[in-house]
């Protein structure tokens, strides 16, 4: 079977920490990833946050694997407890064979049956400055565990520290050597193989990181957004990125002046972009509707989290797709894609601004909590060759914005570069771009905006599994992972997996798809199964079984093999 | 009327009621922009919706006609990306004031080098009739039935107190006042505002243009506008409404766009700007 993410009987590890909200633990994440990578681990970690700076219950899982991962499980190998309310929340995950570490106090959080280790944490830590050095001596201790390199980690701890002054790198490099010597008090033996060339071949990346990288390669250079978890982090990355790639990244007063101003930066010749949440994008869909009248291209990333109104803002759910398919008053054409992995997040972001751009429409990039604040290793690739053209025109002096073309795309000018004048309007307009009420022209404008995405290559879903499927699952975004690992457990060759990337149009290859499977599974991370609606709608095909989450979090490998093995009668 | 290169087509179907204060600020804004001997092609008026936001429709330049209450935020955004354009945000007060009252504050911050040109007739007039943010308090509207509860926003003093540096109230009655404080603004380096006076001749039966004659005047030559503290002072006057510049600021406040980054190292227009292959290329290297 050939699947996305390593092979059958994949050997990896999860490590589970846990801890209240505030301790840094964003700190040891990132350089933990980039430890495991450069000593030769494939990795995957993913974050389950509360809406709080302080306090709370805050977990990051880390597998780690001689092989491709990107999906989270259950199963808790090792759970560190760096600080309190570490366990209670968890502790369903935990079984007998489960490690769990942390100050002796800590771990009397629990009843369930678990290997409990103490680790005298505090006491080793007395002279150097106590728990501020906690992190760095669970970064010791992971390090020991799995065998990293040692001169590695003080290269990473240097880069990491040096910048707060030599005695703080001091300091957590001895923190560091206390927490590998720590390690030996663990009783977790690892087998795993490490591949020397990851280091060389592979890049650690953030869901959040490939959407802002697609954008750069897809030319973006002005982003308007107003912050909103978890579309935040794009904003941040272009911003971080405004100085070398010349991008104006502003922060716009609320959700509908940054569409606006995307669709002024576009007209006057930016490649922009908007990122937001369910709510911003509620506030939008004025601007979108706008976007299909004027015909202006748009790029618009939509980070889901759990509604209606607040919800779980900082937990993960495909709760808008509903609100992207059918926002904004009128009918105009539009484009959806949805990632599922690392790839599609840089391919799809990129290919959006080609699309908007091409057919003067607004391209939505639908992702979630999970997807974004998930992170992985993909392949180091060279992206010069996906590097987009704009298709602006120089105007003549009789320009027509929207002159009547077979395809309905309307050569587009911006002001200042022709010797035309470059007239867009909200009303319904005439070919070049003034309010009329002439009902033949309105039938007209209306025929040409709606025939513009006829000529639209559709991102074909990507089919898991043999062709000769008797049950198909159906999925989009970000279970992916968890789907395709789910999957390969199970080992059964007569289950395919259909991953969708652009979700609306609905590719016309889907009926076909669809029709071949005896029987068909939905699976999605929302209570009304909206994808399976869509796809239902258009194929007139249902679904024989749906399995559908909505408490905030991602499906685990687990429960998709147990979910899958229910509905298929395994 | 003189002709100008920002004439419209003659057959233009022109949507004001007739005596609509819009028509001589049609004729003023045109030679103004003639005078200043703008190019049609170098400027863009971003207007929202609204009889005043229709203004671009009867103006031979690039138009951007978008939504109610958000031509601000698209003039910024236009500015921003091709700073060597003229750009104009014109509207009403019900557009400017109301729906787009978030980005009427948020804009005097940013500072653009843009023009904003409200016409405040007091009303809203494409809904017919109803109390706009200027209406005076006790009018009565067909939805202000017992007249209007709300004071008055009062733009001006608004716009003096968050920093805009410049700050001037025309009225269609005073073409020439009117038409310089245009070409001013538009000379300004800056945010400018020109609230200008329109009366609405259909549904404003309280601020009629006699009304506005008789309860206005002319900022006397002697009067200082680089006195902020002053000219605050001076917007609260509403009997008679003074007309001129309230406020000029003359040490240039820089603007928004020529402190982006983006232009730091080449002015040109954004859209001129080339992404070098090898920053694609590292991307993921």
């Amino acid at each position: 079977m050939c699947l996305l993410f390593g092979g059958c009987n994949m050997a990896s590890y999860s490590v589970v920490l846990s801890g209240e909200a505030g301790q840094g633990l964003k700190t040891i994440e990132t350089l933990v990833m980039k430890l495991l990578r450069q000593s030769g681990y494939y990795a995957f970690m993913t974050k389950e946050l509360m809406s709080r700076v302080r306090g709370g219950n805050n977990t990051t899982e880390l597998r780690i694997s001689s092989e491709p991962v990107y999906a989270l499980t259950d199963s808790i190998d090792l759970l560190i407890v760096p600080r309190k309310n570490g366990i209670r929340r968890i502790e369903k995950r935990l079984s007998p064979e489960t490690i769990v570490t942390g100050e002796a106090k800590l771990l009397n959080d629990t009843g369930a049956a678990c290997r409990k280790i103490p680790l005298p944490v505090q006491e080793t830590l007395e002279d150097i400055g106590g728990t501020l050095y906690a992190n760095t001596l669970v970064t010791g201790l992971l390090c020991s565990i799995f065998s990293c390199s040692r001169d590695i980690a003080y290269r990473l701890i240097s880069d990491r520290f040096l910048e707060k002054g030599e005695d703080v790198a001091a300091k957590n490099k001895e923190a560091f050597e206390r927490g590998i010597k720590l390690a030996d008090t663990i009783p977790l033996h690892i087998s795993l193989k490490k591949d020397e060339t990851v280091a060389e071949t592979q890049k650690a990346l953030s869901g959040t990181e490939s959407i802002g990288t697609g954008a750069l390669a897809g030319g973006c250079n002005f982003i308007a957004s107003y912050p909103m978890s978890p579309g935040t982090g794009v904003l941040a990355f272009m911003a971080a990125h405004a100085d070398t790639y010349g991008i104006i990244a502003e922060q716009a007063e609320d959700e509908p002046a940054a569409l606006n101003m995307e669709l002024g930066a576009w007209y006057a010749g930016a490649r922009a972009m908007v990122t937001t949440s369910g709510g911003g994008f509620a506030l939008m869909t004025e601007a979108l509707s706008l976007a299909g009248c004027i015909e202006s291209p748009a790029v618009i990333h939509l980070a889901q989290r759990p509604g209606p109104a607040t919800g779980l803002p900082t937990r993960t759910e495909q709760g808008d797709l509903n609100l992207a398919l059918y926002a904004g008053h009128g009918d105009f054409p539009r484009v959806i894609y949805a990632p599922g992995t690392l790839e599609d997040g840089i391919e799809l972001t990129r290919r959006a601004f080609d699309t908007a751009d091409e057919f003067q429409v607004p391209v939505i990039i639908l992702t979630d909590q999970y997807f974004l604040d998930s992170e992985g290793v993909i392949p180091k690739t060279d992206l010069a060759g996906t590097a987009v053209r704009p298709r602006i025109t120089e105007t003549e002096q009789d320009y027509k914005r929207y002159a009547l073309t077979p395809s309905g795309i309307s050569p587009r000018g911006i002001p200042g570069f022709g010797k035309g004048v470059v007239r867009v309007d909200s009303d319904e307009h005439t070919e070049e771009g003034l309010i009329t009420e002439d009902p033949s022209v309105r039938v007209a404008m209306t025929n040409k905006r709606m025939r513009k995405l006829n000529g639209l290559t559709d991102v074909e879903p990507e089919l898991v599994g043999g062709s000769d499927y008797e049950t198909l699952i159906v999925g989009w975004g970000s279970t992916c992972g968890a789907i395709c690992e789910a999957l390969e457990r199970l080992g059964r060759r007569d289950i395919a997996f259909a991953r969708f990337r652009q979700v609306y149009p609905v590719p016309q290859s889907t009926k076909k798809l669809l029709a071949r499977a005896k029987r068909r599974i939905l699976i999605e991370d929302n209570v009304t199964g909206q994808f399976g609606n869509l796809l239902k709608q258009e194929t007139m095909t249902d679904f024989d079984a749906r399995i559908l989450k909505y408490n905030g979090s991602q499906f685990s490998v687990e429960e998709l093999v147990q979910k899958i093995g229910e509905v298929a009668g395994l | 009327m003189t002709k100008t290169r920002f004439d419209c087509s003659p057959d233009t179907d022109i949507a004001w009621c007739p005596g609509c204060g819009n028509y001589p600020l049609l004729g003023i804004l045109k030679e103004a922009l003639e005078e200043l001997d703008i190019d049609p092609t170098k400027l863009v008026i971003s207007s929202g919706i609204g009889q005043a936001a229709k203004m671009p429709q009867y103006v031979h330049c690039n138009m951007f006609n978008g939504l109610h209450g958000r031509a601000v935020p698209v003039a910024t955004a236009i500015k921003a990306v091709n700073p060597s354009l003229t750009v104009i945000a014109e509207g009403g007060d019900g557009d400017m004031y109301g729906e787009g009252g978030n980005h009427f504050i948020h804009v005097i911050r940013r500072n653009p080098d843009i023009t904003h040109l409200v016409h405040d007739n007091m009303v809203y007039g494409l809904t017919q009739g109803q109390a706009s943010p200027t209406s005076p308090k006790g009018m009565k509207t067909p939805v202000q039935t017992g007249g209007v509860i709300a004071e008055p926003f009062n733009p001006l003093a608004a716009a003096i107190a968050i920093g805009a540096p410049f700050v001037a109230r025309g009225f269609t009655g005073e073409p020439e006042l009117t038409k310089n404080l245009i070409k001013e603004a538009v000379r300004y380096r800056g945010y400018a505002l020109v609230d200008i006076l329109d009366p609405c001749v259909s549904f404003n039966k309280t601020n009629t243009f006699k009304w506005y004659k008789e309860h206005t005047s002319i900022l006397p030559d002697s009067w200082d506008p680089e006195n902020r503290m002053r000219a605050l002072e001076k917007t609260f006057e509403t009997d008679p409404l003074p007309l001129g510049i309230f406020y000029r600021r003359t040490d240039i406040k820089p603007v928004f766009e020529e402190q982006l980054s983006v232009y730091a190292s080449d002015t040109s227009p954004l859209w001129a700007h080339t992404r070098s292959p090898e920053l694609i290329s590292g991307l993921l290297k």
